[in-house]
């Protein structure tokens, strides 16, 4: 930008926040003297209609083409003020933001002189720093309105149902030959007992009959390029590749139940098995047996795996409680940890267990079960019970393990692939626990379901749901608009050595081929301004200073350091 | 947060009821995606219970440091209405086609006046105990509802206000530069069109005065986790330092009571989920505040079902000095001398019947659906289980639908849950209502 640079200063006081501790007309006067300002004031409220105003007119009167703000936190008032050099004819990125409030009189309370100085040299260094900001343009770019949906089990098919509702476009990925997932081996769902085919089989229906979904079974991913509202997948259908053109991405890849070998006579006695492996048996197997011990806890919570299955306590619950509605005698006992029947429903679940007789013994993790038999048959275990204080012998004809899901063979794959992280558990870790759980921090990626950690069926559907929302957004938009400060590589500096692109958090940097000045080809980093979040870890780490971070450069960060009062 | 280049999914508005966590992110992900919001909170700020709460387990984040930009997004976001401090008199028709009449009760302080610097508070001559802070603190007879609320509107409290009571005042309405307090400000009605409505009207503290054997109310240093929660956050009525009430001493052991009221026959049955990872954070948070004070916490079950909750009880054991007693304590007695809780118990792991003092006693208590809930529900013709929870959904495919089409619910109001759970509910009831939006068309 060629045209002089002309700033105007604008100090709030915040009521007393700011203008009770830092002398803010001394601050004004200050400005005012400061390289190029042309014009300084102070107000009450800058936030207020009248501030706002009072901006939007110097702005026109003056021909200022910088504005500094000095008043609360860009957290709550950015928006507000760029929006008000918009109104008023002004690039709004050529506002910059300096926090007298929480930077300066709410943390200097005691010392009004000193905060007053800081007050002055945080001035200063907006001024600085505006007057080498540029206009700059919001990057936005257009989101197809499909998805592509990797798993077909319950969380799948519900996010790709709901998606379809919606009108967007679906493609599921499924690489066994059938939809519904681990679902399908499930007999009965807690805790209403009813068949689990009473919810898969209505979902799948929906699922083949919606025009909007297509379905890939016997289905591989292979390749994923491209970033939010335009990713190119390629999958392998049954030998055939296939590209798919999509805006979104859902991973709901599921897990697989842990099947304990070696452990518990599991392997070793064909009446010792895994809840899943006694559900693939059907319903008519849970007849026919008069002492049942259930092992919660069987490769969980230990050192190699620390987490809680989350619902297998439930689990084990339904089963011992549908033994014993086969066979009222029988006697069933669950040897446990802890019962972990967390929430509403559940208490009542484990209360009708108790009330039809199923036992439950707590064991000490130290002193874990013993499964004794003989030729192959698994016949007594004995455990030390806590609350006895010493050890019993429990008759067995039928001994269930229950085991916590465990991930997915595929997902360090997966992960590679699609740029997105997994956790220590080998889960798919999400963006962030508390306020972004299906979400990634790459943009237009989402995940749901058994894939980010065990779940129970509605918080399958719940999170399937949720990841399509997240999808949906970009799509119902249109397009995506980027952060207008991001990060440029000069490539005749860059000596790629990759660095940046093992630090991007975001998937942003790759490799690009540019021509040399002696006629030749390499290799340089480049940053994909749609998928950069202006984060500078990419620039921090630089060895060859090729990476420049706009609306942070090095110029503006020297010119603001750089001018001593 | 650029909003250029929304589409209008559909010209229907949503109506959410509940301005907490839950009912923020549906409004967020809806208005995301092009459609008119209006987010009814009956409380003078959105935010609800996580704006209460000092920091979340497991990761230890500063509740209000992720919350508050959720909640300035609602603000600055054009396609949500805020409706704070209103309630919802009447909702008739049908999915796709509902009208709304809501209350917009009188702040006695005008929205687009005020700037929130809090200079009238200051002069104000009436203190009154503080709700935010579970009566722990005192605020003034105009105040805003937490330091960091949305909107940052102030409210005069007419119960307590010396003008409303007909003494001499108005020192409020002569010290506002901003001329924004209007004592003839009257309550409003709104009337609005929506195609769907989402209930995340959130949850209650449980009285535990009704369990007499643990004292709260009569032994000073039994306190409930939610005063332990405002107590130990920096922005609560000690500035985050651990005070006896009896005496404002520091305490140097704590002791932790869970399923206060949950899992009892004789109050609440069902279990409140998120007990057993809140005495553990604020177990964790007090050793951080006092390395050499330690925590023992009585539990029945450690539910601990979440990610990363194992390693956080892990944590809390190897290096935070909290020690865990499986019992369920009888009843608390106090030490007239020093004003100790006497903790009364069995240890099911030794079977011997045992007396332990501590310095202050924590309870767990449970949590129950929001005392509003009832109201709410009956307005709108929605069934609600024998707790007062939102009645579980026949459609086994839609764990967000009520007994009311068109009208979904999501959050603490379904069941207990933690922030990671109402978060997902609230954006999978989200993606419900853009179905039903999308085929209205």
């Amino acid at each position: 930008m060629s045209d002089p640079v002309h700033v105007g200063v604008f100090v709030c006081h915040c009521g007393t926040n700011i203008g009770g501790i830092v002398n803010v007309p001394e601050v004004v006067e200050y400005a005012k003297t400061l390289p190029c300002v042309e014009w300084a004031e102070g107000n009450l409220y800058t936030c207020s209609e009248d501030g706002l105003s009072s901006i939007r007119n110097r702005i026109k009167e003056l021909k200022l083409n910088r504005v500094v703000v000095a008043s609360c936190t860009p957290r709550t008032h950015e928006m507000l003020f760029r929006k008000n050099c918009e109104r008023a004819g002004l690039n709004k990125y050529l506002f910059e933001f300096v926090n007298l409030r929480e930077h300066c009189s709410w943390v200097h309370m005691e010392k009004p002189a000193e905060a007053t100085l800081k007050a002055k040299d945080l001035v200063r260094m907006g001024v600085a720093k505006v007057s080498l900001l540029q206009p700059r343009e919001d990057l936005a770019t257009d989101v197809l309105k499909a998805t592509m949906v990797l798993g077909g089990g319950v969380t799948g098919l519900s996010a790709a149902l709901t998606l379809a509702h919606q009108g967007y476009q679906v493609e599921i990925v499924e690489k066994e030959e059938e939809l519904g997932g681990l679902l399908r081996f499930v007999n009965r769902v807690f805790p209403s007992h009813q068949p689990s085919s009473v919810l898969l089989n209505p979902l799948i229906e929906s699922v083949l009959e919606n025009p909007n979904i297509r379905v890939h079974l016997g289905a591989q991913l292979t390749e994923v390029k491209g970033f939010v509202g335009n990713f190119k997948a390629t999958i392998n259908e049954g030998g055939n590749p296939l590209e798919l053109n999509v805006g979104t991405i859902i991973v709901a890849v599921g897990a697989q139940s842990h099947k304990p070998v070696g452990s518990f006579g599991y392997g070793r006695f064909d009446n010792v098995m895994t809840q899943l492996d006694f559900e693939r048996l059907g319903t008519g197997q849970t007849a026919g047996f008069n002492h049942v011990v259930i092992i919660n806890c069987v490769g969980a919570r230990n050192e190699e795996r620390s987490y809680c299955g989350r619902f297998c306590c439930i689990v084990a619950l339904k089963n011992a409680i549908l033994l014993k509605e086969a066979n009222p005698h029988a006697q069933v006992t669950i040897v446990q940890r802890d019962v972990m029947a967390v929430g509403k429903l559940y208490e009542d679940y484990y209360r009708r267990a108790l009330e039809m007789g199923v036992r439950f013994v707590r064991y000490d993790p130290a002193r874990p079960p013993q499964v004794e038999g003989i030729n192959g048959k698994a016949e007594r275990v004995r455990v030390f019970h806590l609350l006895m204080g010493k050890e019993i012998e429990l008759g067995a004809d039928l001994v269930l393990l229950t085991t916590p899901l465990v991930p997915a063979e595929d997902n360090a794959a997966l992960s590679q692939m699609m740029k997105i992280p997994l956790g220590t558990d080998g889960f798919f870790l999400e963006a962030h626990q508390k306020l972004r759980p299906v979400e990634f921090p790459a943009d237009g990626i989402f995940v749901g379901g058994c894939a980010r950690y065990p779940a129970e069926i509605p918080d399958c559907i719940g999170q399937g749901l949720a990841a399509a929302a997240k999808a949906a957004i970009p799509m119902a938009r249109g397009q995506v608009v980027s952060d207008a400060f991001v990060s440029e590589v000069e490539p005749s500096l860059c000596s790629a050595c990759g660095r940046c692109v093992a630090v991007c958090p975001f998937g942003a940097v790759d490799w690009a081929e540019v021509r040399t000045s002696a006629g030749g080809a390499k290799s340089v980093a480049r940053i994909n301004p749609a998928e950069c979040k202006g984060c500078g870890l990419c620039t921090a780490s630089c060895l060859s200073g090729a990476i420049r971070l706009s609306g942070f450069t090095d110029e503006q960060i020297f010119a603001m350091i750089g001018t001593q009062r | 947060m650029a909003q250029k280049g929304v589409f209008a999914l559909s010209h229907k508005a949503v109506l959410i009821i509940g301005g907490g966590i839950a009912g923020i992110q549906s409004a967020i992900d809806l208005a995301n995606m092009g459609t008119t919001v209006y987010l009814v909170e009956k409380k003078p700020s959105i935010g609800g219970r996580m704006a209460q709460l000092d920091k979340t387990f497991p990761t230890n984040d500063c509740s209000m440091c992720i919350l508050a930009p959720k909640m300035i997004e609602c603000a600055n976001h054009e396609n949500i209405t805020l409706l704070t401090y209103s309630e919802v008199a009447e909702i008739q028709g049908e999915e796709g086609n509902f009208k709304a009449r809501i209350i917009k009760k009188a702040r006695f302080v005008e929205e687009d006046k005020c700037v929130g610097c809090g200079e009238c508070a200051e002069k104000c001559p009436t203190k009154v105990s503080d709700e935010f802070n579970v009566g722990l603190g005192q605020r003034k007879a105009i105040y805003k509802y937490f330091p960091q609320a949305v909107p940052s509107t102030y409210v005069i409290d007419p119960d307590h206000c010396r003008l409303f009571q007909g003494k001499k005042c108005g020192v409020c309405q002569k010290t506002c530069k901003a001329n924004a307090v209007n004592y003839d400000q009257k309550d409003r009605e709104i009337l609005l069109d929506v195609g769907a409505v989402i209930m995340a009207t959130g949850f209650d503290l449980y009285n535990v005065s009704g369990l007499g054997e643990y004292g709260w109310g009569k032994i000073k240093n039994v306190l409930t986790a939610m005063q332990f929660e405002r107590m130990i956050c920096a922005s609560g009525p000690t500035r985050g330092h651990l005070e006896r009430p009896s005496d404002g001493k520091e305490p140097k052991t704590l002791a932790f009571i869970q399923c206060v009221g949950s899992r009892d026959v004789r109050h609440r049955r069902y279990c409140s989920a998120v007990c057993c990872m809140h005495a553990t954070k604020e177990a964790i948070l007090a050793h951080e505040h006092y390395p050499h004070l330690s925590s023992t916490i009585f539990f029945m079950d450690m539910r601990a079902v979440g990610k990363g909750f194992q390693d956080y009880i892990r944590r809390a054991g190897e290096e935070y000095s909290v020690e865990y007693i499986r019992a369920r304590p009888g009843r608390i007695t106090e030490n007239e001398e020093n004003g100790n809780p006497v903790i009364h118990f069995e240890d099911t792991t030794t079977r011997e019947l045992k007396s332990q003092e501590f310095d202050m006693v924590i309870l767990s208590q449970a949590l129950r659906p929001s005392e509003g809930n009832a109201a709410v529900a009956g307005q709108m013709g929605v069934t609600l289980d024998e707790f007062g929870f939102v009645a579980p959904s026949e459609d086994l495919l839609n764990p967000f639908a009520t007994s009311r089409g068109g009208v979904f619910a999501c959050g603490f109001c379904q069941s207990p849950m933690d922030v990671p759970d109402s978060v997902v509910r609230a954006s999978a009831a989200a993606s419900k209502v853009a179905e039903v939006l999308a085929s209205c068309g």
